[in-house]
């Protein structure tokens, strides 16, 4: 699905990311960890053509990200809360996404219905703009927004910072949901080593710009992580 | 401490985010400010020679204006002056005491620029009574009483500024006082004449706006005091939200949900509120040109393209600085680039086209004048609508949008640039327009600022394409410059 070649990213001289090759299946769900600065916000900004590659370049679905605009179509994602509109209450704002999706109302209703769980009341009919919410509510109405239309490449920066315990093991349930399915293939990055264990198929880590471990989720994948990342 | 606080003040200064523009645009910004400031003096200095012109006493006909000037200034203060409080947040922690932390941030609001530019009037002015000789201690004392007034305007100004839409209670009393002046049913100078002049006249009557300047202050500091907690003073004010679905807007499809959108950001919005004000006040523009003999004929297109052209200038100047906060959203979306400017294209025609409308009481200059405006506005919709896309292309400037204060005045964002970048969209059809007075023929003139208007319709679809592809080249750029904002 993702098929990434010669990719680095320079800035003033100083490389930031460095991957020579990777390719990632459609269908997996794959784990991206590393400390701060590792590059891990950096690949998924090139990912989504934010940012533009010094070398190299990154085909999704066969798509040339730089080049093209067609993956857009098939891609949600979340990196942060500059991807929500404060002046919009979250109804507002699914409905939005929904639009510009092609999705009708109907069918953001049904999402919002089947997730109304993960949004423990604190999000739907609650007379705020998404601009005051708490900085974990609207990490949720992200993360949601970005299931709206069935994608098949769904992008998450690390989606369980900021979150209360509670919903943290709910998006666990909603990403091994998603991973379940072939069609999708789930990226996520993480501080959090056991989080991400647990729901991905496949650990990246990351460590100034370089791939330092490429591994399928075992049992032994935490400690091995945990021992890599130990001081 | 005050030296720690300066030192925090003059970093903000010199890394605000509009300071670190190329040199080239500070220089001009001087010069534009020395030029207005110069205009200030230049009043002053000349109102006195002026008003004796006219026959009447220069003092007298000042102190009967007063009443106005000092409401108008509050409305502008209301409107534009904003009250730095977020900045305290930081400091709380700290081992400031409150007290200083209060007295500090009021002080900071007496150097504001709402106050300093005052005296660019009063001082001249005050200077040319002394030499035409009138007393100087009673013309020192009258000025002792203006600095309280302004500064009582200051201090009303924090307390006031919590509670919305109260300028508009100003300005309509403004409105109410003036009509009945003009219309000769009430004077309410007739009461405060006496009393402004009083000030010169009487010893020791100046004492009572600095007595009730004191007062202000002190209550000022205390109700601050009070608020210096998270969630009271300091806290920002939520809006009830109310979910709007504008659903009479679906059936013009993408389109639509754009329009959607940007109505909703119109709306609530402070920043982007204060813009439609402003367009309302070009509206109003052409009263300094029409019917005005001082001015060349030629100015009157300029004063056209103003008059309808009040939402594009301020708005439209920064297209796609409005969506800044979410830029990054709008290009991971499946989003048409034609869509989204077409989209914004139609807003400024819409709101051109009704400001055009609501100038038809210019039709009280006669027809002419009003043709002007029609032309203006085709000029506006066919031309300038097309330059203020394709300028936002390069306008990289983030929009905070919660902060009223930016559009204007407010150092941190003190946005001549804007004012600047309006300069070609008028040279044009000034130029134009000149053809037509040159040749002796106004018509022929309008005729050809109209057929430009006309032209750029037509060729609507390629400039589009043009604009389409400026975007998608600017695209990394404007993302991380819109990156920049925190």
């Amino acid at each position: 699905m993702i098929q990434v070649n010669q990719l680095s990213k320079k800035y003033n001289g100083t490389t930031v990311l460095n991957i020579h090759n990777l390719e990632i299946p459609k269908g997996q769900s794959f784990g991206l960890v590393g400390n701060n600065g590792a590059g891990k916000t950096t690949f998924f900004s090139l990912l989504l053509d934010l940012i533009q590659p010094s070398t190299g370049n990154i085909t999704s679905n066969d798509i040339q990200v730089n080049t093209s605009e067609n993956w857009k179509s098939f891609t949600g994602s979340f990196l942060d809360e500059s991807f929500l509109i404060g002046y919009l209450t979250p109804e507002e704002y699914f409905y939005f996404i929904g639009d510009l999706r092609h999705q009708n109302k109907a069918d953001i209703d049904a999402l919002l219905a089947r997730h109304e769980e993960f949004f423990n009341g604190e999000i739907l009919n609650n007379k705020k703009y998404l601009r005051d919410l708490s900085k974990g509510n609207q990490k949720k109405v992200g993360i949601i927004a970005t299931l709206i239309g069935n994608p098949e490449v769904v992008i998450l920066d690390e989606p369980f910072a900021n979150l209360d315990p509670t919903t943290v093991s709910r998006l666990k349930k909603i990403i091994k949901e998603l991973a379940e399915n072939p069609k999708v293939t789930v990226l996520v990055s993480s501080h959090d080593l056991q989080h991400t264990v647990e729901v991905c198929d496949r650990i990246v880590a990351l460590n100034k710009g370089e791939i330092v471990k490429d591994i399928q989720t075992s049992e032994e994948t935490l400690q091995e992580l945990e021992s890599f990342f130990a001081v | 401490m005050i030296k720690k606080f300066i030192y925090l003040e003059w970093k903000a200064f010199i890394r605000s985010a509009s300071f670190g523009k190329n040199l080239a645009m500070k220089i001009i910004m001087g010069f534009l400010m020395i030029y207005f400031s110069l205009i200030f003096i230049a009043m002053g200095i000349g109102a006195f020679y002026i008003l004796k012109e006219m026959h009447l006493e220069p003092l007298v006909t000042v102190n009967r204006f007063l009443i106005y000037y000092f409401l108008f200034d509050l409305v502008i203060r209301l409107l534009l002056q904003s009250i730095p409080v977020l900045n305290i947040k930081p400091l709380l922690v700290l081992p400031f005491k409150k007290p200083v932390i209060v007295h500090f941030s009021l002080g900071k609001t007496v150097l504001s620029f709402f106050n300093w530019v005052h005296a660019l009037f009063f001082v001249p002015f005050s200077v040319v009574l002394v030499i035409e000789g009138y007393d100087i201690t009673a013309i020192i004392f009258w000025n002792l009483a203006m600095l309280s007034f302004i500064y009582i305007n200051n201090f009303l100004n924090i307390i006031l500024s919590n509670i919305d839409k109260l300028f508009v209670v100003f300005v309509g009393l403004i409105l109410v006082l003036g009509g009945a002046q003009y219309y000769k049913l009430f004077d309410v100078t007739t009461f405060t004449t006496p009393f402004f002049q009083g000030l010169y006249t009487i010893k020791g009557l100046f004492l009572i706006p600095i007595l009730v300047l004191a007062g202000l202050y002190i209550f000022s500091f205390k109700f601050l005091k009070k608020n210096l907690y998270l969630d009271a003073g300091l806290s920002v004010k939520e809006d009830v939200a109310v979910t709007e679905n504008l659903s009479w807007l679906n059936q013009f499809g993408t389109l639509g949900t754009f329009l959607k959108n940007d109505i909703k950001l119109i709306k609530r919005n402070k920043r982007s509120k204060t813009t439609i004000f402003m367009s309302v006040l070009f509206l109003f523009y052409g009263f300094l040109f029409f019917g005005n003999t001082h001015q060349p004929p030629v100015m009157h297109i300029f004063a056209g393209i103003f008059v309808s052209g009040g939402f594009l200038f301020v708005f439209g100047q920064f297209v796609p600085s409005w969506d800044s906060s979410y830029y990054q959203l709008m290009m991971t979306q499946n989003i048409p680039y034609r869509g989204y400017i077409t989209s914004k294209w139609w807003l400024i025609v819409i709101a051109t086209f009704f400001s055009t409308i609501i100038a038809s009481f210019y039709l009280f200059f006669g027809w002419e004048i009003y043709l002007t405006i029609v032309v203006g506005a085709i000029y506006n919709i066919g031309v300038n609508s097309h330059l203020v896309l394709l300028g936002g292309a390069f306008t990289k400037t983030p929009i905070d949008l919660s902060n009223a204060g930016g559009a204007f005045g407010d150092k941190k964002a003190f946005n001549v640039s804007a004012m600047l970048l309006t300069l070609p969209k008028i040279l044009l059809p000034l130029a134009l327009y000149a053809i037509g007075l040159y040749l002796n023929n106004k018509n022929l003139g309008l005729a050809l600022v109209a057929g430009a208007g006309v032209l750029g319709f037509i060729f609507k679809d390629k400039v589009f394409s043009l604009i389409e592809k400026r975007y998608k080249i600017e695209k990394y750029s404007t993302i991380n410059a819109y990156k920049q904002k925190s």
